[in-house]
């Protein structure tokens, strides 16, 4: 099963868009576009995922989003992640990351305030 | 595995086993998801909970195609779930390298870093998971589970 990755340049950075299942099949794929963001030089505040399409995720998936939050950091940009399922939330929850990322409702939240 | 089929056997109405049997290949993780998680419902777990076991067990298999199998991705591994009247009983069965148990332990969820979460899901999730090293070849992974009616 794939996700499927779309990326688009917003007002504050960028906006990654994933829906499906982000697990050990797919995660490579996701860590892979979300490097090119990485790639496209300074100016951004922010990155925003956008995980409303996202109704699984496994370990493979955290660390790449814990991986991305390193990235950021590095780059002194933001990552907010945005409209989590209940499913996600609690996958986040059992890992005691929640309070560890940003989370909005939605992803037009996320974009507010930078 | 001959071919990187997926089979579905020994469904004995009798024995209350449903046995699946998936190449180790991560593309075939969303099959053992689909297949498990209305067995886990039938057997009374709430959605939530369901969704976690699941998890759990799609983590064990991402650790037998990383560290049994090597990332090899044409070996099996073979799903049993068992119905006893008080727990939910699986059993993940692979051919590869050894577990060693004194190797398998949670990390420490305050060390936040890319990976490592697996285990830990696994021993978070399931009441009971025991790893045995003494079969032929390969490790069985039995994790169990109280069903929610016995322990309410």
């Amino acid at each position: 099963m794939k996700v499927e990755i779309t990326v688009q340049k917003i007002g504050v950075g960028h906006l990654v868009v994933l829906k499906g299942d982000v697990d050990m099949n797919s995660s490579p794929d996701v860590r892979g576009s979300i490097a090119e963001v990485f790639k496209q030089g300074p100016g951004a505040k922010a990155l925003v995922i956008d995980l409303s399409g996202v109704r699984y995720m496994d370990s493979s998936g955290i660390a790449t989003l814990v991986e991305a939050m390193q990235n950021c950091m590095k780059q002194g940009m933001k990552l907010r992640l945005a409209e989590l399922s209940p499913s996600v939330r609690d996958v986040f929850e059992l890992a005691r990351l929640s309070s560890i990322f940003e989370i909005f409702p939605k992803a037009s939240d996320a974009q507010a305030g930078l | 595995m001959s071919g990187g089929g997926v089979t579905i056997e020994n469904t004995d109405s009798r024995q209350e086993t449903v046995t699946l049997t998936v190449p180790s290949h991560p593309r075939f993780l969303y099959v053992i998801r689909s297949a498990l998680y209305p067995l886990i419902i039938d057997a009374g777990f709430r959605k939530r909970d369901a969704a976690k076991m699941v998890l759990a067990v799609d983590e064990a298999c991402s650790n037998i195609i990383r560290h049994a199998y090597g990332g090899q991705d044409d070996q099996p591994i073979t799903l049993t779930v068992e119905f006893p009247e008080d727990r939910f009983l699986i059993r993940l069965r692979d051919y590869g390298k050894k577990a060693d148990p004194s190797e398998i332990a949670p990390r420490d969820l305050a060390d936040v870093r890319p990976g490592g979460l697996g285990t830990f899901f696994i021993k978070a999730v399931f009441d009971d998971v025991q790893y045995d090293t003494s079969v032929d070849r390969g490790t069985l992974l039995t994790m169990a589970k109280t069903k929610p009616q016995v322990s309410q």
